[in-house]
């Protein structure tokens, strides 16, 4: 991404003060959330104040219940097994697929290509019904273990756009090169390819792990004992008992997970969108 | 020609087979076989896991299946019926579509402008862009809880910026949940808020395609700021704001998380939505015929939606 | 080392056919350059060659074996890319051993191969390094060096001198050629620059629209080409074309010569040239004009060796000839070579 410089007084205060609106938009919610985090009972539930000021020092003891008085901790657990199990078999399925459309294909790859990303359109809201009924009759309900099967299901159509950008970028002589050197097609993709696209798979994985943490229907309708959920399940369900809420822990609940997540895809966004661009070159 | 001792002959295979012919481990690397063979376990797995799932529904909601019940008897048109007559479906129907079109315009504007400011230097850029990440990365479910404590009846810092501004006496109440059009105002905001950084990514990806020189070239052609947005840089992004409009519209009509956690649908039916009421339906009243009744209806709006957004993009040339 | 050959070779992509039928045959270690325009199909034949598309129809042989089915692993050929295509991510002893992991050579008789190949090379002193710290000549050694080290029975090179900037494209040309004679491999060479084609091959084969045009010696493609497109594509400036009554006239730049210079001469073509333009290029002249009287629209060109000291000037009309045995004579219509007329030369062209 080239940078633009922007040179009149007018553009750069322009500038800046749409990016300080969007700053506010989008943070706002979660500088209210860190506000919140940390306040008293007796200085949160009182209206009589400023509702920006701590009227009483700050205090970790709803960040520390979070973890000592629910399964909050364990929702966390459950999550990264289910995200790491789930990258690793998009991986296995999505890479070869990926490799296929991006330099085997012929006349049907690009609607195979595009029939791909339409399945990632398909709705969980549509599809979790009969999915219930399937999960029962393997006997997976209220299992991680379901939505270990059933996440690939978007996971793999992302995972698949995104690798064939990432193999596209790698100039065809290379591998060619190692298949006239003595390697079969498969023998020249490991030891040319692969390597040289080690970053994107990074990406790839980065992407399909939160991407895991984002579904809540599927949560919600296979799993019902808590030992099971998931963050995104866990949280509204468990933390929020009747008409108590535990406001600071539940705001401490989302930061935590929010914050981290955020600061790595900003890492990895550059070679998120090249991925992106690159898939969608001719389709 | 000079060559050390002892030469490769002996080591290499030699790939002789019958004339014209190959050997059958060949077989394994042409195109024809290898694409197909690397491509299936994936498309068998889709195939299983939202394929056939997608069929079922269908079959779900032509049929009287009960979550209690393993009967499945073939009822035609009925279960459409029962679902459409039930007066809070079109209710649904129409939020979906309101909120949608209103949310996704909104990301579009606002995608596109905060593309450009991201595409710019200035410091704090990797702040802001932070900032922007974190309502896509944040689950939705979380997201949402963020904001139900944001909007709160009783302990929202709006209430605070409202009466300064003298909307409110001091100390009242917005209420923003509690009335239908606040209500339905703030699910659109959520969702304009939470799509706003996928949407924006996918414009910054589509500015970054768009070659230096292009520009350049419109800069020595004379072209303003404002002539090089509309005339050179927009119309070269159309089809990457298309694919941004694809993915908002499908994630915001086929979301019921939000509401689920932000409203429960209400005030009322206030902001109930089809996703959300098939849930309802299918789930919590156990009617899974019902509820996938409910759910197809979002279907030939995301084919038709998918279909015509593709062709555009296809026809103006970028996908 | 081996013979190259392939038979009744066809590749069709859709509707486009790139290579059409071609049959050709290269002697054992020789080296034979396919030259033609970017569109020829000279690459597609050469990859056809390689192993890296399948034919349509025909069939490759190397070394008397079918290899038509065969991956390219199997063919015992090596390949060099108009890129290098040098690993980025390994060292150079790394790029080097590669094919000899590949064809499961014994890790202990790698040392002797790589040290043997970089002699040959010359790039001991490169082993360590990886690619992005070489430059484009050690990339082309290092290229050749891994080519080498499997001691292939042909060597297929693809447009390799493209990506080297035009000083050190004359030094690669020659270290290139000292080391086909020296290895003695058959060798293939794709390029679109005639000069290059020239100074390397022993043979050239002409392509243009998937068929060879003409294969032969430099000489014989240079001085008798089999048709109006190897006339024109061949020898920069091309040769002169001119359209005389029902035929095609050429002759090459060069020699079309002053009269007063040559003298008159049995069999001459005598012609008034009218000069438009004169450009010097210090160790030639090239005369640009027209021959009105025989054909008015053809831009000729008159090429006059620096040590010619001639006046010329443009706007000049003066009397030039060309000798009878280096005019060649073409089918208006088919662009073939044809035998000289019957009615012999055109005459009254410089009255």
């Amino acid at each position: 991404m080239a940078g633009r410089d922007v040179k009149t007084v007018r553009g750069r205060v322009g500038l800046y003060v749409t990016a300080f609106g969007f700053a506010v938009f989008c943070g706002f919610p979660f500088l209210w959330a860190g506000f919140t985090m940390f306040r008293q009972d007796s200085d949160l539930y009182s209206t009589q104040h400023n509702p920006f000021e701590y009227s009483k020092p700050a205090t970790l003891e709803h960040v520390t219940s979070l973890f000592t008085d629910t399964p909050y901790l364990r929702f966390i657990l459950n999550s990264v097994v289910i995200g790491l199990v789930v990258v690793a078999i998009t991986l296995v399925l999505a890479l070869p697929a990926a490799y296929a459309l991006a330099r085997l294909s012929g006349r049907w790859g690009v609607p195979l290509a595009i029939g791909i990303f339409a399945v990632y359109l398909v709705p969980p809201t549509l599809l979790f019904l009969p999915l219930s009924r399937i999960v029962v009759l393997l006997g997976l309900q209220d299992s991680i273990w379901s939505l270990i099967l059933v996440y690939p299901g978007f996971t793999i159509p992302l995972s698949v756009w995104l690798l064939v950008g990432f193999f596209r970028s790698v100039p065809r002589d290379v591998e060619e090169q190692a298949q006239v050197d003595g390697y079969s097609k498969v023998g020249a993709l490991v030891r040319t390819v692969l390597p040289l696209i080690v970053p994107g798979i990074f990406t790839v994985v980065v992407f399909t792990f939160t991407l895991t943490m984002q579904d809540f229907i599927y949560a919600l309708a296979f799993i019902s004992s808590s030992s099971q959920m998931t963050v995104s399940v866990g949280v509204p369900t468990n933390l929020i008992r009747g008409d108590v809420l535990y406001w600071q822990s539940l705001m401490a609940s989302a930061m935590i997970v929010a914050i981290p997540v955020a600061l790595i895809y900003n890492l990895f966004l550059n070679r998120f969108i090249q991925g992106f661009t690159l898939g969608a070159v001719k389709g | 020609m000079s060559s050390p001792a002892g030469t490769l002959e002996a080591t290499r295979e030699t790939g002789q087979g019958p004339s014209g012919g190959g050997r059958w481990s060949y077989f394994f690397e042409r195109d024809r076989v290898l694409g197909p063979l690397m491509l299936s376990p994936a498309i068998l797995y889709l195939v299983l896991v939202v394929g056939y799932p997608l069929l079922l529904a269908f079959f779900y909601a032509f049929s009287d299946v009960t979550v209690g019940s393993n009967k499945f008897d073939f009822v035609g048109l009925k279960t459409f019926k029962a679902a459409i007559s039930d007066p809070t479906f079109k209710t649904a129907l129409a939020h979906s579509f309101e909120i949608t079109v209103i949310s996704q315009v909104l990301v579009v504007v606002l995608c596109t402008i905060l593309a450009f400011v991201l595409a710019a230097d200035f410091h704090g850029k990797w702040f802001l862009r932070f900032l922007v990440l974190l309502p896509w990365t944040t689950p939705v479910a979380l997201g949402a809880i963020i904001w139900l404590w944001m909007v709160d009846s009783i302990f929202t810092p709006f209430d605070w910026f409202a009466a300064k501004l003298g909307v409110i006496p001091d100390g009242g109440h917005l209420v923003l949940l509690g009335h239908a059009g606040t209500a339905m105002g703030t699910v659109i905001a959520v969702q304009t808020w939470r799509m706003l950084p996928l949407a924006t990514v996918i414009v910054l990806a589509g500015l970054s395609s768009i070659p230096r020189d292009v520009e350049e070239q419109a800069q020595v052609d004379g072209a303003g700021f404002w002539r090089r947005l509309f005339s050179i840089q927009l119309p070269l992004l159309a089809p990457v704001i298309l694919v941004a409009i694809l993915f908002g519209v499908v994630f915001t009509f086929t979301d019921m998380a939000v509401i689920f956690i932000l409203t429960g649908g209400g005030p009322g039916t206030a902001t109930q939505v089809l996703p959300s009421w098939a849930f309802y339906k299918g789930i919590n009243g156990g009617n899974l015929s019902v509820g996938a009744a409910d759910a197809l209806f979002m279907f030939p709006v995301l084919l038709g939606l998918s279909a015509v957004v593709l062709k555009l993009a296809h026809r103006i040339g970028g996908e | 080392m081996a013979i190259v050959q392939t038979q009744e070779l066809r590749k069709e992509f859709g509707h486009n056919t790139a290579v059409d039928g071609i049959n050709l045959k290269t002697e054992e270690g020789e080296y034979l350059v396919l030259l033609g325009p970017s569109g020829c199909g000279k690459t597609t034949l050469l990859r056809l060659l390689a192993g890296l598309e399948q034919p349509t129809g025909g069939d490759v042989l190397i070394g008397g074996e079918v290899v038509t089915r065969l991956p390219p692993r199997a063919r015992k050929i090596a390949m060099v890319f108009q890129s290098y295509a040098l690993y980025p991510h390994k060292t150079v002893r790394k790029n080097i051993t590669f094919p000899l992991a590949a064809a499961g050579v014994p890790k202990d008789e790698w040392h002797s191969k790589v040290d043997w190949a970089s002699d040959v090379l010359g790039i001991g002193r490169l082993l360590d390094r990886k690619p992005r710290q070489l430059s484009g000549g050690e990339r082309q050694r290092v290229a050749l060096a891994r080519a080498l080290v499997r001691e292939p029975q042909v060597f297929l090179f693809d447009e390799p001198l493209s990506n080297l900037d035009a000083k050190l494209r004359t030094t690669a040309r020659d270290e290139l050629k000292e080391f086909q004679k020296r290895m003695g491999v058959t060798t293939v060479y794709v390029t679109h620059d005639q000069v290059e084609a020239m100074g390397l091959g022993d043979r050239v084969a002409v392509l243009n629209n998937g068929q060879i045009q003409q294969l032969g010696t430099p000489e014989d493609v240079y001085v008798d080409p089999a048709n109006t497109f190897v006339a024109t594509f061949v020898g920069a400036p091309p040769m002169n074309l001119l359209h005389v009554r029902d035929e095609v006239i050429g002759f090459r730049p060069e020699n079309l010569l002053p009269l007063e210079t040559v003298g008159e001469r049995e069999g001459q073509m005598v012609c008034e040239f009218e000069i438009t333009r004169v450009e010097n290029l210090g160790s030639d002249r090239y005369v640009y004009g027209s021959i009105p009287k025989l054909d008015p629209e053809a831009r000729v060109i008159a090429k006059l060796p620096s040590t010619l000291d001639v006046p010329v000037s443009p706007g000049a009309r003066e009397r030039y000839a060309v000798d009878g045995s280096k005019l060649r004579w073409f089918h208006r219509d088919t662009g073939q070579r044809v035998e000289p007329p019957p009615s012999g030369l055109p005459q009254g062209a410089d009255r």
